[in-house]
């Protein structure tokens, strides 16, 4: 919301001695937050109004003259002019050397074929105005200044009316009121310890006749207009409006059009209640009718443009057409005119939601449904309709009709609220007397009877003493509130889960893994990507409705997709290598509850040249042994489409399916546009919690020295590593400590078909030192179980 | 006896100073201390010697043996320390050769700041708490004071799954308040960060998907100067001892009085230019906006049943993604999700 200061000094409350800074910073801490402010003036600099003294052509020139213009200094300035309009005894804006124009224009002197010109007469478009500024000037040439009041030598931007500053203000949701110039004033006046004027407005009336003549309101959507109120102008005389009124408009950047237009634009910004002007030639049968829109019905609006309306919207229709879209923009076909001579002033109160939506629907937020859609005060309709009428007098542009008609379907309930000074003072922790709250109330115009709160109309924010404290809050000033520290006795704290997750990602880190965050919506076409099967559960997934676009649309249930995304982008950059984590949630729908369930996955993700499924694996054992788990095993995973058939496993702790750590499929890896091998782990990391170890106890470190026995066994390719260690393990029995693989052979001294395992075993007894033969016994338990179970038989 | 003594001693030391190998010592050692070297024959003609003489030629066969174990000692030291000056000499490195590449991972820089503060309200008695994403309307809306109708439940908003409007994308952590209230008796001192959603196109200041960090304090008697101190406490944490704030009044459906709390400008001092120029940090304004809070509104304290004539509290909420991004002097916040390494490991 726009404010021109002087409209609010020369009106309302008088703060012209307060600077611009002050006041922006006391109506910011107050709770009206600037956004912005500007000098008006700060585009023009030293540009005055000078007279032209003598006007001679140019002797080289079959267009241009010269011109000495007095500017207010001792010895008039030659200037050279191209325009045609200028006369001597004429009073023009000169641009003085090094002077300013709109658009960071500098004026400098030169020589303009031959000739000296110490700067340049100005026409308004080069001051930044337009014909709407200034009604009757040439729209080409100089801008005549003669009938302006002005002197020579003042500052132009004095003539313009640009002496001001404009505030830009951000209003808050709650506080309808201040979408006008006099909620505004009310707040500044407050805000600097104020009263400010009010002035009702004064209708004369005339012999004209009576508004009942002419018009009838009916309003059959009554659940969408709170109230409609109405009264006419006869005789109207369109024309412009005066200066004072057109510089207060284009101040607050509303563009001036013609008196009746003005005043209705004019009383917006005043009141903060948009209006409306019907020429009432085309209002069929002097009926209006306030009702939702029909089906299939249209309305050219003021913009020109051919609007589709539908029921739920509403309209203001005379007895057979839409002549207006209810708070939103007038119709063309009832629009004034120059040879408009009888109006109808609209001030209504319309529903906000509605006219928010309808605004919405038909991508037309306009000045006046942006007022409407905060849900304006309905008791505003009647002052702000007076005010036009006013304005018509006082601009002599028409004879205001007898009478108001005012449809009125819902009016808000008186409010009133005890003042409770010590459960403010409980809440803020300040110690105010009841007599200042009083005060400070007072000057927001929010009257106190009988430690009653009468709650104005206009404040439909105050409901409950938390209301008032914030009134009281913001007047005594929030920054004078004493800062406390209060005393409570919980106590901070991570959950389980999160600690867990602290500690799993400085493991990852350790081993090199950078932390990513990705988006939880991804693409649906995601599961093709990754090479689902069609039937695949995954493939059910939370669908946004009304997402931003198609490849955010659906809730991830998986999170492979986001990993692979971003390990191909960084291929794409040319990365060489890449190790990547995420603690990423997932969203799977839940069969008959409105929520999804939300685990955390624990993702890895790996590219470079000297990664192989090994290194994954044996990051990731080491990521769960630092989370204190229960040792996990791996089994070959030959079916999940999105890894290669040959190199996958499922991970199972205890028991538990996991996850699957693996090579990511070559085919899915394409379709992230990586050609080279990418290595994955997916693990749950919700079920991780419960999988932990309990807290360590220490066992007595051994008293007996181990003895270590190598055995490299020679057997079948199928016989995996896994399936020899239980063997061994299983015949062992308790001496056996450790067991390690450190080579596997094929080649010279290995059958075809073959390969050698190589194992490190280490045994120990507790109460006793190993002889050769308990280890000879162990050796060949052991390999007279791996001959009869595995047929492998030692090297 | 005393001259062939005096010969050997002479004879011993100069032949030890000449030794230059632990192997030429011990042959040394042999051949003057052995069994059968050169001391020991001299010391077997004691008997010749008179009574009188064989203590005081004791004695000095004792000082000539002590002098030739002094000095082979000291000898051995000697060539055992050249010896190992030499090895170590021969083994020295480039110690200019980069170390081998063993590289360790980045936190992502979001995640560090969030840690950092997460780390601060823990040290000041706040529980983090957690909660769902994908939320009903009524924790996200309703319960919060936000009436059916309001804008910020428009579809051009908000992400919906369900035609009624009920189950959304949260927009905000807020709900977590609700979540929190309806489960636990005050006192209630949590904070709850998150992700949050809504219907924004990403650019350089907009993305779908952002964090945002909630606090809720409940008890008896907590006050706005409460909430004041805490703010105040926990920003200086984070910006500084020297950090000056303000609070502003401002407006949210669900905290009653309602402030924004901005930090005066640290590059301009408040002043909004730096050298005659528009201060690029805080954009002319003086101060930095950096997070909203309030009371906590009666209604949704009541709506959770707890009793506001009893209980009182205060909530706050700021954007993750902007704190990170002006500590961090992150320019444009898609770089937050892209992911690249080059990226994060800068930080």
């Amino acid at each position: 919301m726009k404010l021109n200061r002087k409209w609010i000094n020369e009106e309302f409350v008088d703060l012209s001695r307060v600077s611009d800074k002050e006041y922006v910073e006391t109506m910011t801490v107050f709770g009206q937050k600037v956004e912005t402010y500007e000098r008006m003036d700060a585009e023009i600099r030293n540009v005055v109004v000078g007279k032209v003294v003598s006007i001679v052509p140019h002797p080289n020139s079959d267009h241009m003259f010269i011109c000495q213009v007095d500017v207010g200094q001792e010895e008039p300035v030659q200037i050279v002019t191209g325009a045609q309009n200028v006369h001597e005894g004429d009073l023009v804006p000169t641009a003085l050397h090094n002077s300013w124009l709109p658009g960071g224009v500098h004026i400098t002197k030169g020589k303009l074929r031959g000739e000296l010109s110490n700067g340049m007469l100005c026409s308004f478009a080069e001051l930044g105005l337009t014909q709407n500024d200034l009604p009757g000037a040439y729209a080409d040439g100089i801008w005549i200044l003669n009938d302006e009041p002005c002197t020579v030598g003042q500052d132009i931007n004095q003539v313009i009316g640009n002496d001001d500053t404009v505030v830009d203000f951000e209003i808050t949701n709650n506080r309808p009121d201040c979408y006008s110039i006099i909620g505004l004033a009310r707040e500044s006046a407050a805000a600097f310890g104020q009263k400010m004027r009010h002035r009702e407005p004064v209708v004369k009336g005339s012999e004209a006749g009576d508004i009942y003549d002419y018009l009838d309101v009916e309003v059959p959507a009554d659940h969408l207009c709170n109230r409609y109120s109405s009264r006419m102008v006869a005789n109207v005389k369109i024309g412009p409006s005066p200066k004072w009124l057109r510089q207060r408009l284009r101040a607050n950047g509303v563009r001036p059009i013609n008196n009746i237009v003005d005043i209705t634009n004019y009383v917006m910004l005043e009141y903060g209640q948009p209006m409306h002007a019907f020429d009432y030639r085309y209002v069929s049968s002097g009926k209006i009718v306030v009702r939702e829109a029909r089906e299939g019905e249209t309305l050219t609006t003021l913009d020109g443009n051919i609007r589709n309306l539908k029921p739920g919207m509403l309209v203001i229709a005379d007895d057979d057409k839409p002549i207006g879209l209810a708070g939103i923009m007038g119709g063309e076909n009832s629009e004034i005119v120059a040879d408009t001579s009888m109006v109808v002033f609209e001030s209504a109160n319309f529903d906000g939601t509605s006219i928010r939506q309808t605004a919405l629907a038909l991508g037309m937020r306009t000045e006046a449904s942006g007022k409407f859609e905060k849900n304006l005060d309905p008791l505003m309709t009647i002052p702000a309709l007076q005010r036009a009428c006013e304005l018509v007098e006082l601009l002599g542009c028409g004879d205001v009709l007898g009478g108001t008609i005012d449809v009125l379907n819902h009016i808000p309930e008186e409010k009133r609220l005890p003042l409770e000074p010590d459960k403010i003072n409980k809440l803020l922790g300040t110690n105010i007397p009841k007599e200042d709250m009083i005060r400070y109330l007072d000057l927001l115009e929010i009257p106190v009877e009988n430690d009653e709160i009468l709650v104005p109309s206009f404040r439909p924010d105050l409901n409950l003493m938390a209301d008032i404290a914030e009134e009281v809050g913001r007047s005594y000033g929030y920054n004078e509130i004493p800062i406390t520290a209060f005393k409570t006795s919980t106590q901070g704290g991570y959950s389980p889960e999160m600690k867990l997750e602290a500690k799993a990602g400085t493991l990852c880190r350790g081993l090199g893994y950078s932390e990513i965050i990705t988006y939880s919506f991804v693409s649906p076409t995601v599961f093709d990507q990754i090479r689902l099967s069609p039937d695949s559960p995954l493939r059910n997934a939370l669908r946004i409705q009304n997402p931003l676009g198609e490849d955010t649309s659906i809730m991830r249930t998986i999170a492979l997709p986001s990993m692979l995304e971003i390990l191909g982008r960084n291929n794409a950059y040319h990365n060489k290598a890449a190790k990547l984590y995420e603690l990423a949630k997932i969203y799977l729908p839940v069969e008959g509850q409105p929520l999804p369930e939300e685990p955390r996955m624990l993702v890895l993700g790996t590219y470079g040249a000297n990664e192989t499924f090994f290194t994954l694996k044996g990051e990731l054992e080491a990521i769960f042994a630092g989370l204190r788990l229960k040792k996990a095993s791996y089994t070959a995973e030959k079916s999940n489409p999105s890894y290669h058939p040959g190199r996958c496993a499922r991970v199972s702790i205890d028991g538990v399916d996991v996850g699957v750590i693996g090579q990511v499929h070559p085919l899915a890896a394409k379709n992230y546009g990586i050609e080279t091998e990418v290595y994955c782990a997916e693990i749950s990391f919700t079920k991780l919690l419960a999988l932990q170890l309990p807290d360590a106890t220490y066992s007595p470190l051994p008293k007996y020295p181990s003895v270590t026995r190598d055995l490299a066994l020679v057997c079948d390719e199928a016989v995996t590593v896994a399936q020899a260690e239980e063997v061994i393990t299983s015949a062992a029995g308790k001496l056996l400590r450790e067991i390690r693989l450190f080579d596997i052979y094929r080649g010279v001294g290995v059958p075809d078909g073959k390969k050698s395992m190589a194992f490190s075993l280490i045994l120990r007894a507790d109460d006793r030192t190993l002889t050769d033969s308990d280890s000879e016994t162990v050796v060949t338990k052991i390999l007279s179980a791996l001959a009869d179970k595995l047929n492998a038989s030692l090297r | 006896m005393r001259e062939q003594l005096e010969q050997i001693k002479q004879n011993a030391l100069a032949a030890l100073d000449a030794a230059s190998s632990p192997a030429s010592l011990e042959e040394l050692r042999v051949k003057l201390l052995g069994k059968k070297g050169e001391l020991t024959a001299v010391l077997k003609q004691m008997g010749k010697l008179s009574p009188e003489e064989r203590p005081v030629m004791g004695q000095l066969a004792n000082a000539v043996r002590a002098s030739i174990e002094q000095k082979l000692e000291a000898r051995k030291a000697d060539i055992h320390a050249a010896a190992l000056e030499a090895k170590l000499a021969s083994e020295a490195v480039d110690v200019t050769i980069p170390g081998d590449n063993i590289s360790v991972g980045h936190q992502h820089p979001m995640n560090q700041v969030l840690q950092q503060i997460k780390d601060i309200f823990v040290g000041l008695g706040y529980q983090v708490v957690d909660g769902p994403e994908v939320e009903l309307a009524s924790y996200n809306f309703t319960r919060l004071n936000i009436e059916e109708g309001h804008p910020s439940r428009d579809r051009s908003d908000t992400f919906y799954f369900t035609d009624d409007d009920s189950v959304l994308l949260r927009t905000q952590t807020s709900p977590m308040q609700v979540r929190v209230m309806e489960n636990a008796k005050p006192p209630i001192c949590i904070l709850a960060p998150g992700r949050v959603f809504r219907k924004d196109e990403a650019d350089a200041t907009h993305s779908p998907m952002f964090h945002q960090i909630e606090g809720l304090v409940v008890d008896e008697r907590i006050t706005m100067g409460d909430l004041k101190g805490a703010l105040i406490t926990m920003m200086r944490k984070i910006y500084g001892e020297d950090a000056i704030m303000r609070f502003r009044p401002h407006h949210f459906p669900f905290t009653e009085p309602s402030c924004e709390m901005d930090m005066q400008c640290h590059k301009c001092h408040g002043t909004g230019e730096i050298d005659g120029q528009v201060c690029s940090t805080c954009h002319g304004e003086g101060w930095i906006e950096l997070l909203g809070a309030g009371m906590v509104h009666p209604k949704v304290l009541a709506g959770c049943g707890i009793d506001p004539e009893k209980y009182s509290g205060f909530a706050f909420g700021m954007g993750l993604e902007r704190m990170a991004m002006g500590r961090m002097r992150i320019n444009d916040l898609r770089l937050i999700f892209d992911n690249d390494v080059r990226f994060l490991n800068q930080f």
